[in-house]
């Protein structure tokens, strides 16, 4: 089946000639159909557009020798990242008819690779939530089970590659919102350094944590998409040329001292997770690798800051829509109940709570005790990593404490929601690249080991986890 | 526990209308969120820099040149005219 390919496959054949890109493009949108309706990964489709783009790869492909490994690869985009003509919703009714007017970097670098983009996936109205029922059109369902969540705010990105309707996709990553869904739907999810790849086109959520990264189902598959959408971009202050060429220093899993953080095998962890990731750590350990426990102290205090530090960049953030330049408007007679009301119609339960939090924080008389206080602890955060680095390559956690849960089970206590996030957002305060790969499953539900690195260290996090699925 | 009052307040801040009904749940859902929250008062930070950004801080400048028409942005405003975003009249 071309559905089950992975994108390495993918390109082979391509080379090969055993099918066309037609082929290929055409068995993803009729497999999406097939399962769409069940699985509601993708929130639009541009099925014609793509058959068309994959006829003239076709083309380039009966002359070219070579070309690259992207090529003719159908992928999907999470719904807060720009692809221009269409529509970006980010699952919100405030955006529900708002046209991308241009390509974000990270499409455009894509498209000139020739990647075909199939349509755009469901996630968390602005990524907010960690389980994809937070879109204001319908939750996203696990492939490995329907009723279950597939963890978000990327959920439609990771059904969709888990579902067979997809290669490879983007998502974007806050607080864990590449890395949970990938754990829960069984695929591998990268979110890169900060800086590493350009937000220019990403709907804005907190600056000092989004980034943008692959789900794929293989890590080499997640290494391809990376690189091709990794680099500086004028259009983002905040992105950087790679600092370490280190890109094909090759080393072995004995040379490796992996550090395991007691602090995340503590009280709330899952057992059967917990034993899992567990064996997968041993398996290092069985091929030389050398395994210390370290402490990251501030872990306990890391989901608090996180949650006082998005909040407050959200809510600076979403002030943009207005009801005036763009989006949902509702038409009162004043300029105030404009805002009031678009607004308050526009934005769903869980992004007018988050707005809420993050204004309460930075209001007269609270931003020294919250806002402050959580910028104080994001560095005490900062320095556990640092002084763990002093002493290890990589660290090693569960990527989430839980399993898939049910849908609805959550979606009527926030808090409880929150804490799903517990192993991820220490990374995005630090800026640091982490993966989660798939270590196993508990009955038909996957469990994600998370890699975290160092700063531009990706391709270490690759060859390393790359190790895991040769084992497999 | 925040009071109704507050969370008027925050909700008027943000330029986010509420129902009555909506009040109470946030009041609920806010309250829990920030007892959590609380903990961060047990870290000594006295001692401690804030962080704003991971890794770097850089200023970067650019001209302030327009490189493409306006004419696709303006289009997406739900009230527009002779190529302007209209907005309600502020002044009574």
């Amino acid at each position: 089946m071309l559905t089950d390919l992975t994108i390495t496959q993918a390109h082979q054949g391509l080379r090969k000639k055993e099918f066309s890109a037609m082929e290929l493009c055409r068995a993803h949108c009729d497999n999406i159909k097939n399962r769409n309706k069940e699985i509601f990964a993708f929130l639009a489709l541009r099925e014609d557009l793509a058959l068309n783009e994959a006829k003239k790869v076709d083309d380039l492909i009966a002359t070219a020798s070579d070309f690259p490994a992207l090529t003719g690869i159908p992928v999907a985009i999470k719904d807060n990242i720009l692809v221009e003509g269409m529509k970006c919703t980010a699952a919100s009714k405030i955006l529900e008819n708002y046209v991308a007017p241009y390509d974000a970097t990270v499409v455009k670098k894509l498209k000139k690779q020739g990647a075909i983009i199939l349509g755009k996936a469901n996630l968390d109205e602005f990524a907010m939530g960690s389980s994809t029922e937070n879109s204001w059109f319908a939750p996203t369902h696990n492939p490995h089970d329907p009723t279950r969540v597939p963890g978000g705010s990327s959920g439609g990105s990771a059904a969709a590659v888990a579902g067979n309707m997809a290669l490879g996709a983007l998502g974007s990553d806050t607080g864990g919102s590449i890395r949970l869904p990938a754990s829960y739907c069984g695929v591998v999810g990268l979110k890169p350094t900060y800086g590493a790849v350009s937000r220019f086109g990403l709907m804005a959520f907190a600056s000092s944590l989004d980034q943008i990264g692959p789900i794929t189902k293989t890590v080499e598959d997640a290494k391809i998409i990376f690189e091709a959408i990794a680099g500086k971009d004028k259009m983002d202050s905040t992105s950087v040329e790679p600092q370490l060429s280190i890109s094909d220093s090759q080393f072995s899993i004995k040379d490796l001292c992996i550090g395991v953080p007691k602090e995340y095998f503590v009280k709330g962890i899952d057992l059967e997770v917990e034993k899992l990731v567990k064996n997968a750590i041993n398996r290092y350990k069985e091929a030389g690798a050398k395994i210390v426990e370290v402490s990251l102290p501030h872990t306990e205090y890391a989901l608090s800051a996180y949650y006082i530090i998005s909040p407050s960049e959200a809510s600076a953030n979403l002030a943009r829509y207005d009801g005036i330049k763009y989006g949902f408007s509702k038409q009162e007679r004043s300029l105030l109940d404009v805002y009031l009301k678009s607004r308050g119609e526009g934005f769903g339960a869980e992004v007018r709570r988050r707005i809420m939090l993050g204004t309460y924080a930075l209001s007269s008389g609270y931003y020294e005790a919250y806002y402050k206080r959580a910028q104080k602890v994001r560095t005490k955060v900062i320095e556990d990593f640092n002084n763990a680095f002093k002493k290890v390559d990589m660290i090693f956690t569960p990527t989430s404490p839980i399993l898939p849960f049910k849908i609805g089970e959550k979606i009527d206590d926030p808090l409880s929601m929150y804490l799903v996030d517990v192993y991820t957002v220490s990374i995005n305060l630090a800026g640091l690249p982490a993966l989660s790969v798939p270590c196993g499953k508990v009955g038909k539900l996957p469990v994600g080991l998370q890699i975290i690195g160092q700063p531009f260290r990706e391709n270490q996090i690759f060859q390393t986890a790359s190790f895991f699925e040769t084992l497999a | 526990m925040i009071s109704p009052k507050e969370v008027r307040h925050i909700a008027a801040l943000a330029r986010l209308s509420i129902t009555k009904k909506e009040e109470e749940g946030f009041r609920k859902d806010l309250s829990a969120i920030l007892d959590y929250i609380a903990k961060l008062k047990k870290v000594d930070v006295s001692e401690t820099k804030e962080t704003s950004h991971p890794l770097f801080v850089k200023n970067v400048f650019r001209k302030d040149e327009s490189e493409k028409s306006n004419q696709g942005l303006v289009g997406l405003a739900p009230e527009t005219k002779d190529n302007y975003v209209k907005v309600k009249s502020i002044f009574k």
